[in-house]
């Protein structure tokens, strides 16, 4: 199979994707993606785009020689491409300025979102400002005790936070909630996914929208190393900053390309968010790919110290990038990630969100065993400010 | 002939309309389940629909959310669904339709789904997430036309794709009252009748109405236009209010009875 040519037009990617939805959801699904189809062909909404790039998000990024890091390891040459400076912290303002944009395109004046770490919630509720739209945010009861300053922010840019307590509150729950508010409010209202999840066009949407991220790293480490990078490294929750900095280098062979999910507490635990590495094929939130379940077909709660790894499902493309052994997905565990945002932050400077900080941990084990001349390019998602109290609880727990 | 098609044309001679009732499987555990079904077949019931609990139900709205949780906790699972079927078909021979999400399913395996849940005396299945763009999959691996698939057509399915839909459906067709979830307030039912008309027009199969539904004055409006109403998240809240209730049978019996009384043109 050519994973260059997918999804096809009912949006498989192989055995993946799809369109698992109830009737109800079928119209708005259908509608989005015929706005879609031809918001690609439009010059107009891609000339807007870009422009919103430049001018709001701040792309490019740089694309950061970490030179401190690197000569710690004592290994390969490790880059981080900075989504963390892109506008509001984390690369999900990419997704949402086109999904928002596309969404004014379409007449709608409302959108919703979901979020977890709360970065897609504070980037969706941002685009909405700008868009003048109104906005809400799904979250689950446990993230917004854990994310408190994002919530905030969100309230601040004017979005209404909904708490979601079904489930288990978090972000697999707020996606629940928030397709069920969509069923009810399909006329005026646009559904912001944020991850390469969902039913399609979603999975694909996201993955264009974010494609900048690795058309831009292409580029740049052109320039710097005057060769293609050795491995890209990205964390892998739903998957959108991984697939964005993936995508554009799907046929450049030679690249190896590694997601690194969140062990949690120990694959062995139970107690993970490591849907690729440990979860079986099946059906969550409109498409099929690998999800977290019981012998019995339920889903089963992840678990991360990463509010915005920890999520029982991933995209679809992911799912063919592992079958056909294009990409591989590695783990971390919560330990490991929190002694790699220390690391960073102490050797460059950098404080990196919890979601990077497990891309950050896998790449510094791996750079140590590399060659000085080998290249690991690491796509730094989003910046750690948010997860402070995260940072300093475990601190105090052990004692530091 | 399948069992659905013999029941509508049964009532149909008798010029009455379905009472179809939903009620999650094990809810609030299996014995009990068992028992409100027997109730609500007592009441008069033309068609149960028993829902498969699923851990992540999007289309529901919060009272058969509960009750899928209660149904799980109990240790609710699909093998123990379909021995429940077993056990209600032993006291009925009302058509018996599965309702639930596709993963639980899938986990199952499709072939082995559509061998054990015959077997065990059920008619159909409804499959809340599996559209008939994606429903193959599944449909292709069952032998034979026995086995009927219910399909949902929403208020904003048009009508093309009413057409569509009502081509690859059996038994009968589920029309969603009003856009949201199930238990949500605010059935129209001269609404209800301006999307039947062009769903009447592409499809023979009967026509059942939920979402919405829970008093007999309810019944009586979309009867009038409809071939059946499909009540479920009422049930699942007489169940809710009364969960250590030892009079719990005869209100779910006398209740069905009400929303069947209804149905009697």
């Amino acid at each position: 199979m050519n994973i260059l040519n997918t999804p096809d037009e009912r949006g498989h990617f192989g055995a993946f994707g799809g369109r698992y939805i109830a009737e109800t959801l079928m119209p708005a699904i259908l509608e989005l993606t015929e706005a879609y189809a031809k918001a690609q062909q439009n010059q107009e909404f891609q000339d807007d785009l870009q422009a919103l790039f430049t001018n709001y998000v701040g792309r490019p990024t740089p694309l950061f020689f970490a030179r401190g890091l690197t000569e710690k390891m004592g290994g390969a040459k490790i880059y981080l491409k900075r989504e963390d400076l892109a506008h509001t912290g984390a690369h999900k303002i990419n997704n949402t300025m086109g999904q928002a944009l596309l969404a004014h395109h379409m007449g709608k004046t409302k959108v919703i979102a979901e979020t977890g770490a709360g970065q897609h919630g504070v980037a969706t509720a941002t685009a909405a400002a700008y868009f003048g739209m109104e906005c809400k945010v799904f979250m689950g009861v446990e993230d917004i005790s854990r994310q408190a300053p994002n919530v905030k922010r969100m309230e601040l840019l004017g979005a209404e936070v909904v708490p979601v307590s079904s489930g288990t509150g978090t972000l697999k729950d707020a996606m629940n909630e928030a397709m069920r508010y969509w069923v009810g409010a399909v006329e005026d209202t646009f559904y912001v996914i944020g991850s390469v999840a969902g039913p399609h066009p979603y999975p694909a949407m996201v993955r264009d929208f974010q494609r900048v991220i690795g058309d831009e790293a292409k580029r740049q480490i052109m320039e710097a190393e005057g060769r293609l990078p050795d491995t890209l490294v990205a964390c892998v929750g739903g998957g959108s900053n991984a697939m964005g900095l993936f995508y554009p280098f799907v046929g450049d062979k030679d690249v190896e390309m590694v997601g690194v999910e969140a062990a949690g507490i120990g694959i062995e635990s139970g107690k993970h968010s490591a849907s690729l590495g440990a979860g079986e094929i099946g059906v969550l939130h409109g498409s099929k790919s690998y999800v977290l379940q019981t012998q019995d077909g339920q889903i089963q709660e992840a678990h991360s110290v990463s509010a915005g790894l920890d999520y029982p499902g991933v995209g679809p493309e992911h799912a063919l990038l592992k079958e056909e052994g294009r990409a591989r997905y590695v783990s971390i565990k919560d330990d490991e990630a929190l002694n790699a945002f220390h690391t960073l932050s102490r050797a460059e400077g950098i404080l990196p969100a919890l979601e990077s900080s497990h891309a950050m941990a896998w790449a510094m084990k791996e750079a140590a065993r590399r060659s000085k001349d080998d290249v690991i390019l690491v796509n730094l998602s989003g910046r750690g400010d948010k997860d402070l109290e995260t940072v300093l609880k475990h601190m105090e727990r052990k004692g530091a | 002939m399948s069992c659905i098609k013999n029941s509508f044309e049964a009532l149909k001679a008798k010029n009455e309309k379905a009472l179809v009732g939903f009620v999650t499987a094990g809810d609030p555990d299996f014995d009990k389940s068992v028992e409100i079904v027997k109730a609500m077949c007592e009441g008069g019931m033309d068609v149960l629909e028993l829902g498969i609990p699923f851990s992540d139900p999007t289309a529901d709205g919060p009272v058969i959310q509960r009750s899928s949780q209660r149904a799980l906790s109990s240790g609710m699972s699909l093998p123990k669904v379909l021995e429940m079927v077993k056990i209600v078909r032993g006291f009925t021979k009302i058509p018996i339709v599965l309702f639930g999400y596709y993963n639980p399913i899938f986990s199952y395996g499709g072939k082995r789904f559509y061998e054990d849940a015959l077997a065990a005396g059920a008619d159909g299945v409804l499959i809340v997430d599996l559209p008939p763009e994606e429903s193959a999959e599944l449909t292709s691996l069952w032998e034979g036309d026995d086995f009927d698939f219910i399909r949902l057509v929403a208020p904003t399915t048009g009508q093309d794709r009413m057409k569509q839909i009502a081509d690859e459906a059996s038994g009968f067709i589920y029309l969603v009252s009003m856009t949201g979830v199930t238990g949500s307030q605010g059935l129209d039912s001269s609404k209800v009748a301006d999307v039947i008309a062009p769903l009447k027009a592409v499809t023979d199969l009967p026509v059942c109405v939920g979402f919405g539904i829970s008093t007999p004055e309810h019944v009586k409006a979309v009867a009038a236009v409809s071939d059946g109403v499909v009540v479920g998240s009422a049930f699942e809240r007489l169940i809710e209010e009364n969960l250590e209730n030892r009079g719990l049978h005869t209100m779910v019996q006398e209740y069905t009875e009400s929303l069947k009384a209804a149905t009697r043109g």
